[in-house]
C-alpha cells in the first residue's frame, strides 16, 4: 500500500512484518536501485515497509512526483525477481555469560526458559536480517524461538554497550554504538558491528542469514 | 594551505551536502543543518555543490589563515571580524595570509558556515567529508573542532574560484575588506518568532486524538536545549494518540515529526536515525527545514498545515531565489 512520506520521499507499508513480504521488500529494493536514477538517494527496505529518498533539487525530478512515484513502485514491483537471499550467512560469536547478558535472569523468568535453555534455543535457530537501521550497522534480525518472545522493557537502558545482543518481541538486535535502548540483553559479541574503514563497513545487510553460536568469556577477550 | 582553529567554539564541525546511498544500512544521512547557507557559501566562492566547508553553532571559533584566502561566510549572524573590522556576510571575502577570523555568540540564527575556495581537504568517509559524532567517523577524526587543529585546504581550487580570487585580489585595499559590493540575501534566518514553518500531516495523523490534532497545528512550539543535530524536541501541549498501538520501526526522513510516549514532538534533522518507532504526527516542508535548523535552543516555532503541492511550490521558489542571487553575484563581478 502507497503512502506519502513527505516531500522528499516516497513510501509504501504493508500491515505486519512477515517473512514472506520483508523478502518481497528487498527485491523490490533491488529493483528500484537497478534503475539507477540519478534522483533517487537512498532505497530503504524496512521491516514491512520501504522508503525511497530524493534529493528535491534535482533537476531531472519528475513532476508531479506522486502519480509518478506511484507507478514507479508498480513497475520495479512487476520487474522485481523472486526474492533471493544476499547468499551471506554472518557466524556472530555471542559469549551469553551473565557478565554481558545483563537480562538473561528476567528473560528466563519473563518465559519460563532456563538460561542454559535460552542459550541452546537462541544459538539453535537459523535466522535473517529483516533490516538494518536505526544507527549505523544495527541489524533487526528475525527468527527468534518462538519461546523467547519477550515485550520491550518498560524502563529502557540509558546505556546498552556496544556489542550488546538484545532480543524483544520476534527479533533480535545487536548494537553496534553504545546507546539507549529498551530491549532485554542476552550476551555481547566481540566483534566490530560497524567500521567505516572496513569493506563492507557493516558486518550485517538486509536479506544477510545469521548464525549465532556461543563462545566463553576467554574466547570473548581474545577476539575483542 | 590551511586553516587552524585558534578557539574552537562551542560546536563547530565539517559539513558537506550530506553522506548519501547507504541509509538501507543504517548510515545517517548527516550533512549540514541549514543546505541553503550551504549552498550559497560554496556557490559565493566558485566552490563544486560537494564541497566540505565548516559548521559553527551558537558560539562561534576564532580561526587563522595560514594562506590567502576567498571565504564566504552565510547563515547566523556571529558578530564576525576580521583585523578589528566587521567581516561582511553572504559575500566572498579575501582573507589574508596570518590574519585572523573571529566570531562570537550568535545574534540572529544559531548556525553559520564558512565556505573556503576549494573546500576542507580531508578524507571522505563513506562517500562524505560531513561529521557523524555519535559514531565518531566523518570529517576531522569523527569529532568536534578543538583548538589546535589545522584543517588542510584542497588548492586545486574551480576556474571559477581562481577567477573571483584573482579579481579580489587585483583590488586596491580601500577602507574595508576585499570584497564585491553586494551580498546575497540571507534566506533562512528567524527574523520574527515564533517563525511559520509549513508541515504535511505524517503518517500516523490519524493516530492522535481531535485535541492533540489540533494542538500541533495551533500551539507554540518552543525549541528544547536538548535538541542537537539529529533532532530538535519541542516544548508545548503533549500530544495524545486515541488508543497506543505499538508501531513497527520504519523509515524516518530529514523533517519527520515523530512524538513519543511523553507527547512532545521531536523534528528529525540532519544526523536522524535511519528509521524508527514512534508515530510521525507530521513532514515538515522541505524548503522550511533549513529555517527550522536556525532556530535556537529556547526560540519559537508554529506549524502551518500545507499540502505536497504547496509545499513542493515553496521548494520552487526557494530554488529560483538562491538561483538568482547566485546570477547576481556573476554580474557584480563583471562590473
Amino acid at each position: 500500500m502507497y503512502a506519502e512520506f513527505g516531500e522528499t520521499g516516497g513510501t509504501a507499508a504493508s500491515g505486519g512484518v512477515d517473512l514472506e513480504t520483508n523478502r518481497s521488500l528487498q527485491a523490490l529494493a533491488a529493483a528500484l536501485r537497478a534503475r539507477a536514477l540519478p534522483w533517487i538517494r537512498d532505497v530503504v527496505p524496512a521491516l514491512c515497509g520501504i522508503a525511497v529518498h530524493f534529493d528535491p533539487y534535482h533537476a531531472e525530478l519528475p513532476a508531479p512526483m506522486l502519480p509518478y512515484f506511484e507507478s514507479l513502485l508498480q513497475e520495479a514491483f512487476k520487474s522485481a525477481s523472486k526474492f533471493e537471499d544476499t547468499g551471506r550467512t554472518v557466524d556472530v560469536p555471542v559469549c551469553y555469560d551473565q557478565v554481558f547478558g545483563l537480562d538473561l535472569p528476567e528473560v528466563s523468568k519473563r518465559t519460563s526458559v532456563a538460561v542454559p535453555e535460552i542459550v541452546k534455543r537462541h544459538t539453535g535457530n537459523q535466522h535473517l536480517v529483516l533490516m538494518v537501521g536505526f544507527s549505523p550497522g544495527q541489524p533487526y534480525i528475525g527468527g527468534l524461538d518462538a519461546r523467547l518472545s519477550v515485550p520491550r522493557r518498560a524502563t529502557p537502558r540509558i546505556l546498552m554497550p556496544a556489542g550488546s545482543v538484545a532480543i524483544a518481541n520476534a527479533q533480535t538486535a545487536v548494537y553496534p554504538y553504545e546507546t539507549p535502548g529498551g530491549w532485554s540483553i542476552i550476551g555481547r559479541t566481540p566483534l566490530r558491528v560497524f567500521d567505516p574503514a572496513r569493506d563492507p563497513a557493516s558486518l550485517f545487510a538486509p536479506g544477510d542469514r545469521v548464525r549465532f553460536f556461543a563462545i566463553p568469556r576467554t574466547e570473548f577477550e581474545k577476539l575483542k | 594551505m590551511s586553516l587552524r582553529i585558534v578557539r574552537p567554539g562551542l560546536l563547530t564541525t565539517v559539513q558537506d551536502r550530506g553522506r548519501f546511498g547507504l541509509q538501507h544500512l543504517g548510515v545517517v544521512p548527516c550533512g549540514a543543518m541549514d543546505a541553503v547557507a550551504l549552498e550559497l557559501a560554496n556557490g559565493l566562492v566558485g566552490n563544486p555543490g560537494d564541497a566540505a566547508v565548516l559548521e559553527i553553532t551558537l558560539l562561534g571559533p576564532e580561526i587563522a589563515f595560514e594562506c590567502d584566502a576567498l571565504v564566504a561566510l552565510c547563515g547566523a549572524e556571529f558578530g564576525a571580524t576580521h583585523a578589528g573590522r566587521a567581516l561582511p556576510l553572504n559575500r566572498p571575502v579575501l582573507m589574508e595570509k596570518n590574519s585572523n577570523l573571529k566570531t562570537g555568540r550568535a545574534t540572529l540564527g544559531s548556525r553559520a558556515y564558512l565556505a573556503v575556495a576549494g573546500g576542507i581537504a580531508l578524507p571522505p568517509v563513506l562517500g562524505s567529508r560531513s561529521t557523524y559524532l555519535p559514531a565518531s567517523f566523518g570529517g576531522l577524526q569523527g569529532r568536534a573542532l578543538r583548538a589546535g587543529d589545522r584543517l588542510p585546504l584542497i588548492d586545486n581550487v574551480s576556474a571559477l574560484s581562481l577567477k573571483r580570487y584573482q579579481s579580489l585580489s587585483s583590488q586596491k585595499e580601500a577602507a574595508g575588506l576585499r570584497s564585491v559590493a553586494w551580498s546575497a540575501p540571507a534566506l533562512t534566518l528567524p527574523e520574527r518568532e515564533p517563525i511559520v514553518i509549513h508541515a504535511m500531516e505524517g503518517r500516523h495523523h490519524a493516530h492522535f486524538d481531535a485535541a492533540a490534532r489540533r494542538a500541533f497545528f495551533d500551539a507554540t512550539w518552543r525549541v528544547m536545549p536538548d535538541s542537537n543535530r539529529m533532532g530538535f524536541r519541542m516544548a508545548g501541549p503533549a500530544l495524545a494518540r486515541e488508543q497506543a498501538v505499538e508501531i513497527l520501526s520504519e523509515p524516518a526522513c530529514l523533517g519527520t515529526v515523530q512524538v513519543p510516549a511523553n507527547g512532545l514532538p521531536i523534528a528529525l534533522m540532519a544526523d536522524h536515525q535511519t528509521t524508527g518507532g514512534y508515530p510521525k504526527i507530521a513532514e515538515i516542508a522541505a524548503a522550511d527545514v533549513p529555517r527550522l535548523a536556525q532556530l535556537a535552543p529556547g526560540g519559537t516555532v508554529q506549524f502551518a498545515r500545507c499540502t505536497l503541492e504547496q509545499a513542493g511550490e515553496l521548494r520552487r521558489v526557494l530554488r529560483q531565489r538562491m538561483d538568482a542571487a547566485l546570477r547576481s553575484l556573476a554580474w557584480a563581478y563583471r562590473k
